[in-house]
Order: C-alpha cells, then sequence, then structure tokens
C-alpha cells in the first residue's frame, strides 16, 4: 500500500487522489464538483412558456408570440433551445408555418 | 356539414376603400348563396409583408369568418384567385380548434368552482394561506 502511494505521487506529486481524471483542471468556479458531467456552469432548468403562462391558443394571427419562437434568419427555433414542450411546439411550428403563408412571418430572414 | 373557416387574404395596398367592400360584399353573397353564414368581418388594416409578394412589400388584410362547407371554401379560393387585386389569401379551418379551446375553458371553470366551493368548507386553513 505505501508503494502504490509513492507511485501515484510521483505521478502527481501534490495529490493522493486516485482518480486524477475526475478532477477538472480548468474548473475555476465552485459547484463543478457535483454536476460530474464536465459542465461548467449551472444552466437553469427551461420551462415551456405556453404551460407555464397558460396561453392555449397558438394562433397564425398572434404575430408578437409567434416571433419570439423565431430566430433572425426566420428559422423556428428548436425545443432544446426554448424548452417548449413538445405539444406546444408542435402547434407551434404549424401555426409559423400559417403565419409564412400569408406573410406574416418571413421564410427567410431580412438578408433576402 | 357546418364548419367554421377563417379566410384571412391580402389585397394590393392601393385598392380604394369602397373597391374593398365591393369585393368583401361579392364574397358574402357567395357564402349566402351557397348556405353558409358570415359570422365576422374584419379589416385589419394595412401591414407591412414579411417579404415582397408581387412585387408589393405593403398588403391590406382583411379576415372573414364564416361557416359553411368545403365547397364553400373551393368556390371562395377561386373567387380570390381570379380577382386582381388579392394578392394572397388563406384559409383555415377553425372550429376544432375553437372547440379544443372550449373544452379546455369548461375543464378550468369546473375546478375553479370546485375549488372555490371546497375552500369554504375546508375553513380557516385554507384562507389565510393564500393571503399569507
Amino acid at each position: 500500500m505505501a508503494e502504490e502511494i509513492t507511485v501515484a505521487s510521483s505521478s502527481a506529486p501534490e495529490a493522493q487522489v486516485q482518480t486524477p481524471e475526475r478532477r477538472p483542471p480548468r474548473s475555476g468556479p465552485g459547484g463543478g464538483r457535483e454536476s460530474g458531467g464536465g459542465r461548467k456552469y449551472f444552466r437553469r432548468k427551461k420551462v415551456c412558456k405556453f404551460c407555464v403562462e397558460k396561453i392555449e391558443a397558438i394562433n397564425y394571427k398572434d404575430v408578437r408570440l409567434l416571433a419570439q419562437f423565431v430566430a433572425e434568419s426566420g428559422k423556428i427555433v428548436p425545443r432544446r433551445l426554448t424548452g417548449v414542450c413538445t405539444p406546444h411546439q408542435r402547434r407551434l411550428s404549424s401555426a409559423i408555418k400559417q403565419a409564412r403563408n400569408i406573410a406574416l412571418l418571413p421564410f427567410a430572414g431580412r438578408a433576402s | 356539414m357546418n364548419r367554421t373557416y377563417e379566410l384571412m387574404f391580402i389585397v394590393r395596398p392601393d385598392m380604394a376603400e369602397e373597391d374593398q367592400d365591393r369585393l368583401i360584399s361579392s364574397l358574402e353573397g357567395a357564402v349566402g348563396s351557397s348556405g353558409g353564414r358570415v359570422t365576422n368581418v374584419e379589416k385589419m388594416g394595412k401591414r407591412r409583408l414579411a417579404y415582397t409578394v408581387r412585387k408589393f412589400n405593403d398588403g391590406i388584410y382583411i379576415l372573414l369568418t364564416f361557416e359553411g362547407g368545403g365547397g364553400l371554401v373551393r368556390e371562395l379560393e377561386r373567387r380570390l384567385r381570379v380577382s386582381e387585386p388579392v394578392i394572397k389569401f388563406l384559409s383555415v379551418r377553425v372550429d376544432e380548434e375553437q372547440k379544443r379551446l372550449d373544452k379546455i375553458k369548461a375543464v378550468k371553470e369546473a375546478r375553479r368552482r370546485a375549488g372555490s366551493a371546497a375552500s369554504p368548507a375546508e375553513g380557516g386553513t385554507q384562507e389565510p394561506a393564500v393571503t399569507a
């Protein structure tokens, strides 16, 4: 056992931790230890805007609402970025497509 | 077969007010003659288009809500297609969505009523918790 420690200390002089690959060498701010996934900052859990604010109707005429879920380029922002739940994203995307057809929202961005 | 549809169409921005009214009344006549019923006509006014349509960057949006069958929608779309000042149109069936919303609303209403009926029965425990 003593021999093992000396071997470990020869490779990493200041530490006696047995799992050197676990320690993130670049993690400056605290709280990174328990996540373990190499995540450097705390990410807030995204929630569906429509579930939280109890918005039932997703209508193609409501450009203000739809525009929040359309990127600058005119693309529909994916669920993994906005946190919208699946049923609402489905309604949202169909509403956005209807709005595009009646020229309320762009197909492609302002660049065109 | 009575369904509710919304027919939104865009006419060219330089169309005169009376011409719009004439177009709308002709559409209303078409709805009436095939057994439908116009429930609402809304002129949403001039708006900037999101992209250029027939070299126009603006358009006057008009929304027509009516009840009727699918054949009526086909007839109205045909009319819009042949009428020259109309640059774009979209017809959407809304009754199923409306039914869904009404159902949600009814459920919510029932739940609220049940909650308000239950809270006086429970008495003082519920009331301060809400106010505090």
